[in-house]
């Protein structure tokens, strides 16, 4: 069995006070900020080296992104995965949801061979949730999204949904795409065995010379979404002080909450 | 002379700092409060493959040196000094073994040693052998195709929850010290039982149990060493474990140092920061340069150690300078944060409560001061 997991790079949220965006194409600043694995695809390849433990299963990396997306190929590498791909050229610079997973299809394919596709439920950055399921159409293989337990058979997997107002359990043949959201598992860390090893490991760069993808599918002349603008929304601050002495205070605390029907069980 | 950190070992502490801030120093309160054995903790770190760092390749481990097994035990004392002191007691076992265990022995022990499937300890004090170490009343006698031990250890570090432990006994009492010998128990064996949980001012969750040995008979081949070679197997492992317990209060000094730091430059009285006042500013500047100094006596000890040269002089003089370092940088650390510092609240009193223990154990700042006289009177 064989199962690629794909992962993308994102800057650290506990930075996110340092994270900048490019006014001249709307694109997140990646180079000063501490860049990690999306946290959902740490779920993922967490769960392809459960399966892999399980099944003696293959696990593959891939990530499309600059050369330091290799960083997180390597953590990816010294959890566990056995290879590690990176899909990067600068003519893949600036691609949206409908072009990365155009690429990424296309660099699954050319791998020998695949039964399961896992990646994380969206990226902590842009937060689309789009290239997962893009993916899954670009190849024709069915797609289970939101998935919290996954249970793989012979040729089929039970994967249970998490949707918004009830659970859905469902079974597909293979190979499928999952995407898998934080309550499917804890993410391990890497071992220091793995993370030497992982070290001298080799990752391969794919380029756009290897993949021959037409260029009016790829980067941001390829793309159809047009990002208009990037900003920090401003909240207007809807906060209310109440004045008054304590007492007066407090009822005008119970009163709202009353209001809002927050104190049913108060009687 | 170079102080540079390998790549490697740079690699290895990235990771060792991410799993101290994320996983065990959020826990670090808990434990200390709970009592209980942090074995969530003990868990992670056999995970990350971190209690076979100086157990070579052939035996499980990661074959990497002394001082990177320093850092790495600096790290997670900074982070929780109980989870540091039982990873620092697993060295009181696995260095012994690796420096007199017969190739039998070593193949046996340390390969779950390396893994963290199996945690070590090593006892030798007794009632009336501390400071006198040479005074062990537990006796040894040859029976059967082995040995017979009888007699009980007190305080011993990571006592009931390791597996294997380095027992010494004295085989010949009238020779006293020269009659000792170090010998390999495992946890389950008959006649060897476990006593009183002593309590302790600070440390809670570390175990320091008594061990009770009623006609324990094990096999000759658990004899570690050669008979009556015991003392100089303890004193050896003792050395040793000096550098892993004087980097244990490095690490309490660093995290107290960095609170106290931390909070002063945000306690506002006198309508500005108190960091802002030389005498506050003193004392900041006097914790961060004892911490330094005490650093580099355990980095050079590791790294003498590593190189197979003497290490024992500055094995002492790093152990008796980072306890006292971390007495007085606790102390002080309580006294930035003054009625603060004094609450349960904030961490510091206890670090100050943990600090004590490092003058003590592994042999007292007083015993470390007549090593260390010994050896510069000879040299």
């Amino acid at each position: 069995m064989h199962i690629v997991v794909c992962i993308k790079q994102v800057p650290d949220t506990e930075e996110l006070p340092k994270v900048k965006i490019d006014p001249k194409d709307n694109t997140i600043v990646r180079e000063e900020v501490k860049n990690i694995i999306n946290p959902f695809d740490e779920n993922a390849i967490e769960e392809a080296l459960r399966i892999k433990e399980k099944k003696s299963a293959s696990v593959t990396a891939i990530s499309m992104g600059p050369p330091q997306a290799e960083e997180a190929l390597r953590r990816a590498l010294a959890m566990g995965v056995d290879e590690a791909i990176l899909i990067s050229d600068p003519v893949f610079a600036g691609s949206d949801t409908w072009a990365t997973s155009y690429v990424l299809s296309r660099a699954i394919k050319k791998l020998e061979h695949f039964d399961l596709i896992l990646a994380g439920k969206q990226a902590i950055d842009g937060d689309t949730a789009q290239v997962g399921p893009g993916i899954a159409e670009w190849l024709g293989i069915p797609q289970l999204t939101y998935v919290r337990k996954l249970e793989v058979k012979d040729g089929s997997i039970v994967a249970e949904r998490a949707l918004e107002d009830y659970f859905e359990v469902i079974e597909t043949r293979l190979p499928a795409l999952v995407t898998v959201t934080k309550e499917i598992n804890e993410p391990r860390y890497p071992s220091l065995r793995g993370l030497l090893l992982a070290k001298k490991k080799e990752i391969p760069i794919w380029n756009n010379d290897y993949l021959k993808l037409p260029v009016d599918k790829v980067g941001l002349d390829g793309s159809p979404t047009r990002v208009i603008k990037v900003f920090i929304p401003k909240l207007p601050s809807k906060g209310e002080i109440i004045e008054g002495d304590l007492n007066q205070k407090a009822e005008r605390v119970i009163e709202e909450l009353k209001k809002r029907n927050l104190l049913r069980w108060l009687r | 002379m170079n102080f540079d950190l390998s790549e490697e070992q740079k690699t290895i502490l990235e990771l060792v700092e991410e799993v101290s801030e994320k996983e065990i120093a959020p826990a670090a309160d808990q434990v200390a409060e709970k009592g209980e054995f942090p074995q969530k903790n003990v868990e992670k770190l056999a995970s990350l493959d971190l209690f076979g760092i100086t157990i070579p390749q052939e035996y499980g481990g990661l074959g990497m040196n002394y001082l990177t097994w320093t850092l790495v035990a600096e790290r997670i004392s900074q982070a929780c000094a109980t989870t540091g002191l039982i990873f620092g007691a697993n060295l009181l076992c696995t260095f012994p073994l690796l420096n007199f265990g017969s190739e039998a022995q070593k193949k046996k022990y340390l390969p779950p040693l390396a893994r963290g499937e199996a945690l070590g300890a090593f006892a030798l004090t007794e009632p009336e052998a501390g400071s006198d170490a040479g005074n062990v009343q537990t006796t040894a006698r040859k029976e059967k195709g082995g040995y017979v031990l009888d007699g009980n250890k007190i305080f011993i570090t990571n006592g009931e929850v390791a597996d294997i432990y380095i027992i010494i006994a004295n085989l010949d009492k009238k020779r006293g010290a020269r009659g000792l010998a170090a010998f390999i128990v495992e946890k389950g064996t008959e006649g060897f039982s476990f006593g009183q949980h002593f309590k302790k001012m600070g440390l809670e969750a570390l175990p320091n149990v008594e061990l009770i040995f009623n006609n324990c008979w094990i096999p000759e081949e658990n004899l570690l060493g050669k008979e009556k070679r015991g003392f100089r197997i303890a004193m050896q492992t003792f050395a040793a474990g000096r550098i892993g317990v004087g980097i244990g209060a490095l690490g309490i000094a660093e995290a107290a140092f960095q609170k106290a730091r931390d909070y002063a430059k945000e306690r506002i009285q006198f309508g500005r920061p108190i960091s802002s006042f030389q005498a506050v500013q003193h004392i900041l500047a006097e914790m961060a340069t004892r911490i330094e100094a005490a650093r580099y006596l355990l980095y050079k000890a590791a790294w003498l150690l590593d190189q197979g040269q003497n290490f024992e002089k500055y094995a002492s003089m790093g152990k008796l300078y980072a306890s006292e370092a971390a007495m007085w940088v606790t102390t002080k650390a309580v006294q930035v944060l003054g009625g603060y510092g004094y609450m349960k609240d904030y961490p510091v009193e206890r670090y100050m409560r943990e600090a004590k223990l490092f003058e003590i154990i592994e042999g007292t700042s007083e015993i470390q001061r007549n090593i260390i006289a010994n050896i510069v009177l000879r040299e």
